[in-house]
């Protein structure tokens, strides 16, 4: 029987409860999946960025000992990967699962080899002899526009996908007409490859006596995958088809999208009837998964006499890559203009974005999605214009605040978006109260005496989290809705099944989810089973990208148990004959104002529920809830980030000496989950900022291809994050919450930015593109002492 | 041509006839069948495979199964004792030291090794000895802290 739990957990500091699993070494994840008569998968891809496929002789690989079929584009009768966000005018070139006729990237998939051992698999691909006719590549969203550059597709002119405007073109241009001030800065916004530590994976499984397929894969939403791949790929009812998404290993986005590998392996699994695995080795994963970011940008910002800021223009070429990963378009359309009035009050803005393809690995949302290149190229034109304008960065970022904003009304940017609530002035002093930026500020004057190259970077951002409402997301372009579901079934003993279509890889949910129903149900968390990504189990989710599993997914739970409280309480009612106003539901149990000796727990209510002996005549038995819950707006937390760093003036390599964050994502559901997002997101903007670069040659050929070439920052460049919340609620959902996952990554990239720009301002540096490699800051300061 | 391996792995000995190219990550994994042991990369960078062998932190997707004949090897499946926790791993989950838990077993494993060498390490002997091993999720603050943990609650254990 259901016991009483103590405290309120929402906002407590809980012990995660998956852990034990993973420190133990018993995590499930999809490679450690096994099942009988298991086959392995090797794929064969392609050496070229773009070449004409004039042949396939598969015969030798048919011959490797263990090998059990080979299977080309020709033999795989699949519908080709959609993409799920379609804008005005969009081209959308076909996509195969496997390459048909042409390939378009270094890495894309041409053939698959089963075998019944993984290194057989490998050898069989090996001995696949592709006759190649190799064409010229075209890499940079910039150059591929130019006349003359290679074209990926013959029915699309200047291999230009889409162009996308928002704001008010007129107004804009009259804004800078009558400018006292204009800042001008060209922007790189490189290319990245997430590196999710798991590598991409599939087990698929038809099972030729029942007619279906389940999927294990590596995905952040599972129920997303089975529709594409049921509705669209494999042409079969979703009734037939169970995806499960396990343990996964990180997604930060790349773990959102349908991919060849997994459809070509339902295929053969069904084509064999046997079981198919596959799992990524890491070079696969950078040149197949999908990347981020990637934007060449020219912007410009105006300001009037007293360092207001009147206007914002931006153009922006943006790559997507040979094809349209799954939600390639909304990444630099939607999720990227709207954003960039960050926290300031801009009255008009006009941005331009042209959506090219490129002979590239295709580009998709990776953690912030958007969000970060608006609020870098925001944040660095703030840097830029506080030297023009020869006023200190925070003080032209306070001039220029959106006012607080916490009764509910929204703030209406020029930009589509309605923030929900918002109180930025606070944050921005409380870092630099946490840095001490005044006596920063005098150490590096001091500093600079002796020679040292200090630099301090602040960022104030705003941020854009679960996406919402699904109609409206439906008129720009969704192809799929944007609610969450949750499911909350209370068990005879008040025990409690929650059903989320929210996924966890590494965010926490089986804690923060049942700290929220052991609030609201007065019940232990040992009474609590959170279950997530399995489509057999949960109605309908849409998954966890956006930040949005607290906002939207939470909220959905949060719906659901106000449902099966409210029968819960006629029952209790019912049973302690007295009006359902009259009682009051405390500590797990319901009592009768005024007479806390009458009293039904919890768990006697469930019981009865389902004795169904004596519950409220015309009341169907048992107790659970299903809740779709779709929000009416995103929620945009916000904050303040504030980084100190030297530069080595002998080798140019950038020590980050301190690094403060704080951050206003609403109400905290576990302020020790929430850090670790934060730390973790922090990590991967300082990546992008100093080490990370997805680099493909002028050739097509992708440089960075291992993790010998590709930086990820390591424990040994990082320091220890001070971090801080400031707390505005958020209005928009009834817990409160504005979404954690991405803040970190947003504001981070153009923190440390900042700061080394500002530790190389004494040598007239205005701006440098990312990644400040040592290298890079070396000569650049170098370049000064000439 | 396959060649006989014998080796004791978390106190068990085990033997098979395998393929000389057979890496020991996957021995364990696939013919052992503990997969605690994790693949991250395929250039020896991230360090989720990370074992004990014969006492040493090594990266097992760095040695054939044929290299570890006769060897003692244990990975993150054998460092809980009578269902108690090490200390390292008690440390992660107190402070929060992983979210994916992918790096995790590679890390735990790691700090085995770390805080032998380094009993009372600084934070950047941490840091520093971490550096064989990736984590993407946390950032590494609360890894740091983890080993931290761990290393005072094993010194007052002494
Ligand atoms: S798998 Fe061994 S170091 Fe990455
Ligand atoms: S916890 Fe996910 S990679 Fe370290």
């Amino acid at each position: 029987m259901a016991t009483v739990a103590e405290d309120r957990l929402f906002g407590k500091s809980i012990k995660r409860r998956e852990d034990p699993r993973f420190i133990t070494g018993r995590g499930q994840y999809v490679d450690d999946v096994k099942l009988p008569g298991m086959t392995y998968a090797a794929f064969v891809r392609s050496p070229h960025p773009h070449a004409v496929i004039k042949g396939i002789d598969a015969s030798a690989a048919r011959q490797v000992p263990g090998v059990i079929a080979v299977y080309t584009g020709e033999d795989v009768k699949v519908g080709g990967l959609p993409c799920g966000w379609m804008l005005p005018d969009i081209k959308v070139p076909p996509r195969p699962a496997l390459a048909s006729g042409k390939v378009r990237y270094v890495g894309e998939p041409v053939a698959i080899v089963v075998a019944e051992s993984v290194y057989a698999a490998k050898d069989g691909a090996e001995a696949v002899r592709v006759d190649y006719q190799p064409l010229k590549a075209t890499v940079n969203p910039k150059s591929a526009h130019d006349k003359g550059a290679p074209k990926l597709f013959d029915d699309i002119p200047d291999n230009q996908c889409f162009y996308w405007t928002i704001g008010d073109k007129a107004a804009t241009e009259a804004a800078f007409k009558s400018a006292a001030t204009v800042v001008r800065q060209p922007l790189v916004n490189q290319r990245l490859i997430p590196n999710a530590m798991e590598p991409r994976a599939c087990v698929a499984s038809f099972s030729p006596a029942m007619g279906d397929l389940t999927l294990w894969v590596t995905s952040q939403n599972p129920h997303v995958h089975r529709l594409l791949m049921a509705a669209f790929i494999l042409g079969i009812p979703e009734t037939k088809m169970r995806v499960i998404a396990p343990d996964v290993g990180g997604g930060f986005g790349s773990k959102i999208f349908v991919y060849n590998e997994e459809v070509v392996a339902c295929w053969a699994s069904k084509t064999l009837g046997r079981p198919v695995k596959w799992t990524a080795e890491r070079r696969e994963s950078f040149m197949n998964d999908a990347h981020g970011r990637d934007h060449v940008t020219e912007a410009e910002m105006a300001f009037d006499r007293d360092g207001k800021i009147t206007g914002l223009r931006v153009k922006t070429h943006a790559a997507l890559g040979a094809y349209l990963s799954t939600f390639a378009p909304l990444i630099p359309s939607f999720l990227y203009g709207p954003l960039l009035s960050g926290v300031y009050k801009i009255p008009v803005i006009f941005c331009e974005v042209w959506g090219m393809l490129t002979t590239t690995a295709p580009v998709d949302a990776y953690r912030g999605a958007g969000r970060p290149e608006a609020t870098y190229l925001v944040e660095r034109l703030m840097d830029r214009a506080a030297d023009q304008l020869g006023v200190d960065p925070t003080e032209l970022r306070r001039r220029n605040f959106i006012p607080k904003f916490t009764d509910g009304t929204p703030y209406q940017t020029p930009v589509a978006f309605a923030y929900d609530s918002g109180d930025y002035e606070p944050a921005l002093r409380r870092a630099l109260q946490m840095a001490g930026y005044d006596a920063l500020r005098k150490e590096q004057e001091l500093g600079r005496k002796q020679g040292r190259l200090i630099g301090i970077g602040v960022t104030t951002y705003i941020e854009a989290c679960g996406p919402a409402p699904s109609a409206v997301a439906g008129s720009l372009g969704a192809g799929a809705g944007l609610w969450e579901s949750g499911q909350v079934r209370v068990h005879p003993t008040g025990a409690v099944s929650v059903y989320t279509g929210s996924h966890s890889h590494g965010q926490g949910h089986e804690t923060t989810f049942a700290q929220l129903v052991a609030d609201e149900l007065g019940i232990p968390m040992e009474q609590i089973d959170i279950v997530h990504g399995d489509t057999a189990q949960i109605p309908f989710g849409m998954g966890t990208y956006g930040s949005r599993s607290a906002c939207v997914g939470g909220s959905a739970i949060f719906r659901s148990l106000e449902k099966v409280k409210e029968k819960g309480r006629k029952i209790a009612a019912h049973l302690l004959e007295a009006g359902e106003q009259d009682l009051v539901f405390e500590k797990g149990a319901w009592s009768v104002k005024g007479a806390p000796g009458k009293s039904k727990a919890w768990g006697e209510v469930a019981l009865m529920a389902y004795l169904a002996h004596n519950i409220p005549q015309g009341m169907e038995p048992g107790l659970e809830a299903t809740s779709f819950y779709d929000p009416t707006n995103f929620t945009f937390p916000f904050g303040a980030h504030v980084a100190v760093v030297e530069i080595d003036p002998d080798t140019g390599h950038v020590k980050i000496l301190r690094y403060v964050a704080v951050d206003d994502v609403g109400r905290v559901i576990n302020p020790m989950i929430v850090d670790g997002m934060v730390h973790g997101g922090i990590a991967q903007g300082v990546g992008q900022a100093l080490w990370e670069h997805g680099i493909y040659g002028e050739d097509g050929q992708l440089v960075t291809g291992s993790m010998m070439d590709y930086a990820l920052p390591k424990a040994d460049q990082l320091p220890m994050y001070e971090t801080d919340r400031t707390v505005t609620p958020s209005p928009v959902n009834p817990l409160g919450v504005k979404g954690a996952g991405e803040t970190g990554t947003i504001a981070s990239t153009p923190t440390i930015v900042n700061a080394v720009i500002d530790a190389l301002s004494g040598q007239g540096v205005t701006h440098l593109d990312m990644p400040l490699t040592a290298e890079k800051v070396w000569k650049a300061a170098a370049a000064s002492r000439k | 041509m396959k060649l006989p391996v014998k080796m004791t792995i978390n106190g068990q000995t085990t033997s098979h006839e395998v393929e000389p190219r057979l890496l020991l990550v996957h021995y364990i994994r696939e013919n052992v069948g503990l997969t605690g042991t994790h693949v991250g990369c395929d250039t020896s960078q991230c360090g989720a495979c990370t074992i004990l062998m014969n006492g040493q932190a090594v990266k097992a997707c760095n040695l054939f199964a044929v290299q570890a004949d006769g060897a003692s090897i244990q990975t993150i499946e054998g460092l809980a004792k009578n269902g108690e926790l090490h200390p390292i791993q008690q440390g992660f989950w107190e402070k929060h030291g992983l979210q994916c838990g992918f790096c995790t077993p590679g890390m735990i494993m790691a700090a085995c090794q770390l805080l032998e060498r380094y009993p009372t390490p600084t934070e950047e002997q941490i840091r520093h000895q971490l550096e064989g091993n990736l984590c993407r999720c946390t950032g590494y603050h609360n890894i740091v802290k983890a080993i931290q943990w761990a290393a005072e609650t094993m010194a007052a254990k002494k």
